[in-house]
């Protein structure tokens, strides 16, 4: 693992957090960033809160970086594929991904509305090549936390099969 | 080992002047190698490869510890025999079996001579064997794993310091016995020591497609100290060597009385007619009780299983199985050349260095030239044996290594030196000092018929002012020299574990391939595996509590658990999750009275936890896993011991 990568990482996330420490209460008297937005907001430099985040955002053009550079997706849905992809995500992915709601990543339902076939494989397969090279990976690794997606050392055979799932959620 | 000095303290005069030669010697050999490139002869670039493997024993530590030649890097200390609380090796459920003997659980040993697997004469890469000499095992070490996975118990041995050596092509590894015993062990004046005591030579299968060994049969040989052994090769396959000393049978003060035989043997084994015997049903089944652990990469797990029975073979009664070549004075090293020719005999208090020819002892025996006999084993003639010897090469012979273009080197531990000479001409080459006490030395190969004669490894006995100081105990230490040319150079000093005892090596391309880089997640077979989200839970069987975990980049699942009370006995089944290389995650928790447990990709493990307190109690992630590491940790609720809430458990629940 690039030790270096990870200091830079928890160094950032320390610099993020490190406002919200040393404060015993319960979370609910916790009010730091809240009350004061305004005033804030008036001296240091405009924010940009409404800017889209990247899991919401819809690029179907982008293919990702990895070993996926074309795919066809015939119009019907290939049932015995998505039973094999949804055994393969209930074994390689519920441990961070729920299907309906954002849990440690985002939720899959809907992602290809969102992404490009390519992007959502090479994303499974090649991991850490995206998170490093790909711009909205790159987004998505801060939007989450900072938490890198796990390459889970899934066949292409596997991941198409998963995509083939996501089809039907 | 150091306790040798004693020994050989009657030759310190002589010891004196041969130093001081050999020190104004080095001052200048020194600054050679200063003058040389030295440093980029050992030089490897960050992010590239060493072009070795080393394998070099812990010696009292009882592990071994893989380093990288020439760079002298270490990479990995494995736990063999010796619990180790960093890797939950003798600490975790799954581990602890393998250091069960017939006398119980055992967390510390001694482990001394390292050996690799072999086929057709050459080291094949898959396994390394080593011995525990202070209670008698033989454990075998999976190079696509760098694990131990399985140990077998040797009865009938003490101090198993005669192994483990393996034959051409892994047939056996051999075990032989340091101290002779009774057998079977009785109530028995020490005083009754000559006749009564014996020494066991074991034998013990490897199976060609698994490696499992099993233990079958023991030679029972006369009551003498069995030190090393080599296999025979090429033309003395079949065979094996065995130095003895003691054979005046002293059972008190050896340093004296074991030294007063002008000649001891080194015994000539012939396993292939062993196996014969065995055939033909002549050997004897006597009672035994020994432990054969097992540890399964399919279900992490080990299993130890007590043996009771072992076949034995008398050579008193199997004519042409054993012969002794008298052999000057209490050798040490027993070393086969990579032709399988040269049998050398380091007689540690002998002068000069003594080669047998193993075609001149299949003629005496032929021509049945008998000299006498010990407990009915014939003895052969010394001179009808002799191949040659070197005269005089230094002082305190312990062992020779080759390097497969003609040349032996031996190492002199009382001279500090190592002595490169030639077969067949028996005459000295070179000698280099080293620092200090040299015992074993090391070519990778240089135990096979195919040495690479590139680099030897001294390993030293004694280190002194080599390194910045710690206190009285100081740093154990290897040397590496170079030995492509005429005359060796000293490259490199580095530190070792442990004591390093001997060592094996070999091409690092030999290996790294086929190193494995995760456990598949299908095919965990643990018995308390949680493979997904969906498998994690907590059961409760009395007072015996299950948690079925499983943790991945950076959380564990479950991460809160209640209704644990005081008095329970929890097992942590943790899951690693993860199917990328090099990801690991480890566990501890408050308060457990064990180590944490250091989980691959794709592994189970398991703790126990006593509660002992009511209140809430924190785990954590031990190895930095990602950017959110520090917020990898869990919560149990531990609850009075009559409390009645209900056992729960969850991930991400409000």
């Amino acid at each position: 693992m690039n030790k270096f990568g990870k200091i830079i990482l928890l160094l950032n996330i320390l610099l993020l957090t490190s406002c919200g420490g040393k404060q015993e209460e319960k979370k609910e008297q916790i009010t730091i960033g809240k009350k004061s937005t305004t005033q804030q907001s008036e001296t240091t430099k405009p924010k940009a809160p409404t800017t889209t985040p990247a899991s919401k955002k819809i690029d179907l053009e982008n293919k990702g970086i990895g070993p996926i550079t074309s795919i066809e997706l015939p119009a019907e849905i290939d049932q015995t594929m998505v039973t094999k992809g949804q055994d393969v995500f209930k074994k390689m992915c519920m441990a961070c991904h729920k299907t309906t709601k954002r849990f440690i990543g985002p939720a899959p339902t809907g992602i290809l509305k969102r992404r490009s076939p390519e992007w959502v494989m090479n994303m499974i397969l090649n991991p850490s090549e995206m998170v490093e090279k790909d711009p909205l990976a790159k987004e998505l690794l801060i939007e989450f936390n900072g938490s890198p997606m796990a390459n889970q050392g899934l066949t292409e055979e596997d991941a198409r099969a998963v995509l083939e799932y996501f089809r039907t959620l | 080992m150091k306790k040798l000095f004693n020994l050989f303290f009657y030759l310190t005069t002589i010891t004196l002047i041969v130093t001081s030669c050999s020190k104004t010697d080095s001052s200048s050999k020194r600054s050679g190698a200063l003058n040389s490139s030295a440093a980029e002869k050992v030089y490897v670039a960050p992010g590239e490869h060493d072009e070795f493997y080393a394998f070099i024993s812990g010696g009292f530590s009882g592990q071994l510890s893989v380093y990288g030649l020439p760079s002298g890097r270490l990479f990995k200390v494995i736990p063999v025999f010796s619990q180790d609380a960093e890797k939950a090796w003798g600490y975790n459920e799954e581990t602890k079996p393998m250091l069960n003997t017939s006398y119980g659980f055992i967390p510390w040993d001694d482990s001394h001579h390292p050996d690799i697997s072999q086929t057709a004469g050459e080291i094949d890469g898959r396994y390394v064997f080593i011995n525990a000499n202070n209670t008698p095992r033989i454990a075998k070490i999976d190079l696509t794993t760098f694990e131990t996975t399985e140990i077998i118990e040797i009865p009938n041995s003490a101090g198993n310091h005669s192994s483990s050596f393996v034959t051409e092509n892994s047939e056996y590894v051999v075990a032989g016995t340091r101290f002779s015993v009774p057998v079977p062990q009785k109530d028995i004046s020490i005083k009754e020591y000559k006749g009564n005591f014996k020494g066991a030579l074991s034998f013990i299968s490897i199976a060609p497609e698994d490696g499992a060994m099993n233990l079958e049969f023991q030679i029972l040989m006369p009551g003498f100290n069995y030190d090393l052994s080599h296999p025979g090769r090429g033309k003395s396959h079949g065979w094996f060597f065995f130095t003895t000393y003691n054979t005046e049978e002293a059972n008190t003060l050896l340093e004296v009385n074991a030294s007063q035989n002008d000649k001891d043997f080194i015994a000539a084994i012939n396993w292939k007619k062993a196996e014969e015997y065995i055939k033909a049903g002549k050997f004897k089944t006597m009672p035994a009780n020994y432990a054969h652990n097992v540890y399964d990469e399919h279900t992490h797990t080990a299993t130890s299983t007590m043996k009771k029975e072992v076949k034995i073979l008398d050579p008193a009664e199997c004519p042409g199985l054993v012969y002794l070549l008298p052999t000057p004075k209490s050798p040490h090293g027993c070393d086969v050349d990579p032709s399988g020719e040269y049998i050398v005999g380091n007689g540690k208090l002998s002068a000069n260095l003594t080669v047998h020819s193993f075609t001149k002892m299949l003629s005496a025996i032929e021509n049945n030239k008998i000299d006498g006999e010990a407990y009915g084993i014939p003895i052969l003639k010394f001179e009808d044996v002799l191949a040659g010897v070197v005269e005089q090469p230094g002082l305190g012979p312990l062992h020779t290594e080759f390097d497969g273009k003609g040349n032996a080197y031996t190492t002199f531990f009382i001279s500090s030196e190592v002595v490169k000479w030639k077969l067949e001409t028996w005459e000295v080459i070179d000698r280099k000092p080293t620092y200090y006490s040299v015992g074993h030395l090391m070519i990778p190969g240089g135990n096979s018929a195919k040495p690479f004669g590139k680099y030897v490894l001294a390993m030293n006995k004694i280190t002194k002012d080599r390194y910045l100081p710690t206190g009285p105990e100081v740093t154990q230490s290897a040397q590496l020299y170079d030995i492509t040319g005429e005359k060796m150079e000293l490259l490199l000093d580095f530190p070792t574990i442990g004591e390093p005892h001997y060592a094996a090596g070999c091409p690092a391309d030999l290996i790294k391939s086929k190193s494995k880089k995760i456990y598949k997640l299908e095919e965990n077979k643990h018995k308390y595996a949680a493979k997904s989200d969906e498998d994690t839970k907590v059961v409760r069987e009395g007072n015996e509590v299950h948690i079925y975990m499983t943790m991945i980049r950076s959380h564990f699942s479950p991460d809160n658990i209640e209704g644990i009370k005081v008095g329970d006995k929890v097992y942590f089944h943790v899951t690693n999750l993860e199917q990328d290389y090099d990801v690991p995650h480890g566990v501890s928790m408050i308060g457990a009275n064990t180590s944490e447990l250091l989980i691959m990709p794709g592994q189970t493990e398991t703790f126990v936890w006593h509660p002992k307190q009511v209140g809430v109690w924190p785990f954590y992630c031990t190895d930095f896993c990602s950017a959110l590491h520090q917020e990898m940790q869990g919560y149990v609720r531990v609850s009075p011991k009559d409390s009645d809430i209900t056992l729960s458990w969850s991930l991400g629940e409000d």
